[in-house]
């Protein structure tokens, strides 16, 4: 009962069924520097990840 | 999550601001937030000729997009700094921006470094004394040459650019770490034309969140340049952006507040004009820009130095 996370050219596994903010915090991925996408729409971090979906992850930060 | 305005799904949850928003709400807020801004901070007005600095990348095509949207007549400008990175960066960003330039039928100015001043941005700091380190500083000095002189050749009243919050909160952050008080008393939304030929600056979107400029890309369908300068890796600002974040997830609305009572705090005068420092105001003797050296400003004198052999 896993999904996948990825962000850049990482990839994460993740249990289904906890919130995106959960797997976030898990992750060790401060939540104010990404946008989850699911199937290219955004999500808020209170959705529930399901099992055997993949959660794109889109990193906000630029720096320079 | 749903939509605080229609109760439909939430595409975005901005919790500074206990506020989530479906695509269609969100799509109509930043714009109008924006206008607010732009109105509040004085920035300019709907007769203004506007110059937005594009990068290619989320935040200053954001802006375009946003500009657009609300009437302004704003052209684009794209510096070509030259720098490739091994997946030709330069050359990307600035697809990006023809590409949504075309597509909506706007102006886009190309400055292309190297073809323009005989060196691209690596080569010119590579002439420099220090040019083993990051070109950043090198580059700094060149946009706002090239800016500057875009906007004054080409009659604007304002240049703008996509600078957001994150972004001047980790300014802020730098300059108060390092007690700067010359840069904590020019940062701000708006920078007046202090000399004769400086063009006036603006940043419309200085209040929103990294984040939210990102998701209105998103959500509008704007291509941007999703990989970075690669000499931003490492970037201090970064860092800092990082470390403001971990604030921020304990406590929304930390880098908002952080950065809004600056602005409160120098209106009140915490910071002093410093009384005997005016320094003195010369024209460059090479580009006719202003400088505060006696001959040629430090852009024209980096251009003018020998290529190394
Ligand atoms: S990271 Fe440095 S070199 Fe790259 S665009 Fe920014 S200032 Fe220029
Ligand atoms: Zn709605
Ligand atoms: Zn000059």
């Amino acid at each position: 009962m896993t999904a996948t996370l990825t962000l850049r050219n990482q990839e994460f596994e993740v249990k289904s069924g906890m919130t995106v903010r959960s797997a976030l915090e898990k992750l060790e991925i401060p939540p104010e520097s990404v946008i989850a996408t699911r199937e290219g729409e955004l999500v808020t971090d209170d959705e529930l990840i399901e099992d055997g979906e993949l959660i794109k992850l889109i990193s906000v930060i630029s720096g320079g | 999550m749903k939509c605080k305005k229609c109760g439909g799904k939430a595409a975005i949850n901005m919790r500074q601001h206990k506020l989530a928003l479906c695509k269609e709400h969100y799509l109509d807020w930043i714009p109008a937030q924006t206008q607010r801004f732009i109105e509040k901070y004085k920035m300019f007005s709907p007769e203004d000729k506007i110059l937005v600095a594009v990068s290619g990348g989320k935040d200053s095509l954001a802006l375009w997009d946003i500009l657009i949207q609300l009437g302004y007549q704003a052209d684009g400008l794209y510096i070509g700094l030259g720098i490739d990175g091994g997946f030709g960066y330069s050359d990307k960003s600035l697809r990006f921006c023809q590409r949504y330039a075309d597509r909506h039928g706007l102006n886009l100015i190309v400055v292309d470094v190297g073809k323009t001043y005989g060196s691209t941005i690596p080569q010119l700091n590579d002439k420099t004394p220090r040019g083993k380190e990051k070109p950043c500083a090198v580059c700094g000095v060149s946009k706002r040459n090239i800016m500057n002189r875009a906007a004054r050749d080409g009659n604007y009243d304002v240049l703008v650019t996509g600078h957001n919050l994150d972004d001047e909160a980790a300014v802020l952050f730098g300059n108060t770490l390092n007690w700067l008080d010359r840069y904590l008393l020019r940062q701000g939304p708006v920078l007046e034309a202090e000399r004769p030929g400086l063009v006036r600056k603006a940043k419309p979107l200085f209040r929103f969140y990294e984040r939210e400029t990102a998701a209105y890309a998103l959500l509008r369908g704007i291509e941007y340049i999703y990989d970075e300068c690669p000499h931003a890796v490492g970037a201090k600002s970064i860092y800092y952006k990082e470390i403001l974040n971990q604030l921020e997830t304990k406590r929304p609305g930390a880098k908002l507040i952080f950065y809004l009572n600056f602005l409160k705090a120098k209106d009140r005068g915490l910071f002093a004009e410093p009384v005997i420092e005016s320094e003195a105001l010369n024209t460059c003797t090479s580009c006719g820009q202003p400088t505060t050296s006696p001959a040629k400003c430090a852009f024209c004198r980096l251009v003018e130095l020998p290529t190394p052999d």
